[in-house]
């Protein structure tokens, strides 16, 4: 791809002076924009149940249940893909991820919307699912180690910003989907088809607008008057190869804190809805519960950013000791709330939950560069992911299970989620222990000069 | 070929980006703080 479009290339990238670095957020929210579109896919599952039958459905159509896979297959490939391409985006650069995430991304949409036109589930599942995946996972990952360089006097709230965009995404894509169905609708036509093809053209032209925008900073660049942090043990300014970090107790140590900080997010987050109605019947309503959804998927972006930035002045390590204690204290909450019909003391614990599920992945890759320093800091982060990938399965899976085994075992619905949020509780007591014995990277795993990974290597990317 | 004065970012270059990725994210957030005021009827 080098020799066919070089102005993809990690040198043609570099910053000239005079290049502002505040350009760079909206070019990483520029991806991440419209990659967290995939938050909102669940818009299209109910019209894509109607293709055939229109106006309900008809055999033949489509499933819930299978239509279901498409996202599940997507995020999946987001995980394996963000681990497979991560030092590939580290060593090509942001510009030419970008370019191949958002290429994915629009060819994605746009070979499911052939597969809507031909019904065939399966090339929805290839478009959307593997290809879309492909560009979840290197779209993600794309400019974090850029933004670091950028802001190495903030880089949690350079960070925060971007997977705020992930986010806030799904806030975008959700009414604009909507919208776009019902123009294209017809007696005949549900507007899937259309809506495919001209979301996934727009997503091309926005994230293309991010590739072009988005530059590296020169090798000696350094933000006017910034002065180094003072020595911290927990700040390496030393770099881990990528395939030596995952060899190193503190890799499997965060991948344990995000992987329950998530677990125990995503559960509340995907069963908001009927936790609510259930526990406080007659007081929230379906239509109330929608609106809670809504005020979640608000706190869950905001929180990416706020608590990115909190770790700033407080340090990554103490950022996640809150989300366990401060998360302790309002699971626990929750069947109180619950027991005393407290609406909001319920919808306050709730929203606090999901800040700080949303912080936990954004404040994670500035913990990883403060670990493993920032030269291979996105692939680190790409192999980290995939605990984002295995909570997806075991938080959905915990609650709807024990909340299923309680019912059937004579527990009142308003009480069947109680037990769920004392287990929650408890898989944060073993997040903070985890946290706990987070410690400085032994200095073997540090790179070395005659490191194989320098050999040839272009010294691009400043201040480390 | 290169000209320096020609990477300078400007004022309207940041305004530019930032109204590129904020409006549409701005409209978001508003649709969704709308439907969530369900919440509070």
């Amino acid at each position: 791809m080098s020799s066919l479009l070089p102005f993809l290339d990690r040198s043609r990238t570099i910053a000239k002076p005079g290049f502002n670095r505040w350009l760079v957020p909206p070019a990483a929210l520029c991806v991440h924009l419209c990659i967290g579109q995939a938050y909102a896919f669940s818009v299209f599952n109910l019209p894509m149940t109607r293709l055939i039958g229109v106006s309900q459905s008809a055999p033949g159509d489509w499933k819930l249940t299978d239509l279901g896979w498409i996202f599940s297959i997507a995020m999946a490939v987001l995980g394996i893909s963000a681990a497979v391409f991560g030092r590939w985006v580290e060593e090509g650069g942001p510009r030419k991820a970008m370019f191949t995430a958002g290429t994915c991304w629009a060819g994605g949409f746009l070979i499911s919307a052939l597969g809507v036109y031909l019904h065939s589930l399966w090339i929805i599942y290839l478009g959307y699912g593997v290809i879309g995946g492909c560009a979840l996972g290197i779209g993600y990952i794309s400019p974090v180690s850029t933004l670091i360089k950028w802001f190495p006097d903030r880089p949690g709230m350079a960070t925060g910003m971007a997977i705020m965009g992930f986010g806030g995404g799904a806030l975008v894509a959700s009414p604009l989907s909507v919208w776009l169905m019902s123009k294209f609708a017809s007696p005949t036509h549900v507007g899937v088809f259309e809506t495919f093809i001209v979301m996934g053209c727009a997503y091309f032209v926005f994230m293309m607008v991010g590739a072009a925008i988005v530059r590296v900073p020169a090798p000696d660049w350094k933000p006017e008057g910034f002065v180094a942090p003072k020595q911290n043990r927990l700040i390496s300014r030393k770099d881990v190869y990528v395939y030596d970090a995952v060899k190193t107790p503190q890799f499997w140590l965060i991948w344990t804190v995000l992987f329950l900080n998530t677990t125990a997010g995503i559960g509340v987050l995907g069963q908001a809805s009927a936790m609510s109605q259930e526990m406080f019947p007659g007081h929230i309503t379906a239509i109330a519960a929608a609106g809670l959804v809504g005020l979640m998927s608000l706190f869950n972006m905001g929180g990416r950013f706020s608590w990115a930035s909190v770790s700033d002045f407080i340090g990554r390590r103490n950022t996640y000791f809150v989300f366990m204690v401060l998360g302790f204290v309002l699971y626990v909450t929750v069947p109180f709330a619950g027991a005393t019909g407290n609406v909001y003391l319920f919808v306050f614990c709730f929203l606090i939950i999901v800040s700080m599920y949303g912080g936990g992945f954004s404040t994670v890759p500035a913990y990883l560069k403060d670990m493993f320093g920032v030269r291979y800091v996105a692939a680190i982060h790409g192999i980290l992911l995939t605990a984002w990938s295995a909570a997806g399965i075991v938080g959905p899976v915990l609650i709807n299970y024990i909340r299923e085994y309680n019912v059937t075992h004579g527990v009142p619905k308003a009480q069947a989620y109680n037990t769920t949020m004392y287990i929650m509780a408890g898989l944060l007591v073993i997040g903070f222990i985890a946290n706990f014995f987070v410690r400085a990277v032994n200095s073997r795993y540090h790179m070395q000069a005659d490191h194989p990974a320098n050999a040839g290597a272009v010294p691009v990317g400043g201040a480390h | 070929m290169q000209n320096v004065d020609q990477s300078k970012t400007t004022t309207l270059h940041l305004v530019l980006a930032w109204c590129f990725v904020g409006i549409p994210l701005l409209a978001g957030v508003t649709q969704t703080l709308i439907n969530a005021m369900k919440l509070f009827q």
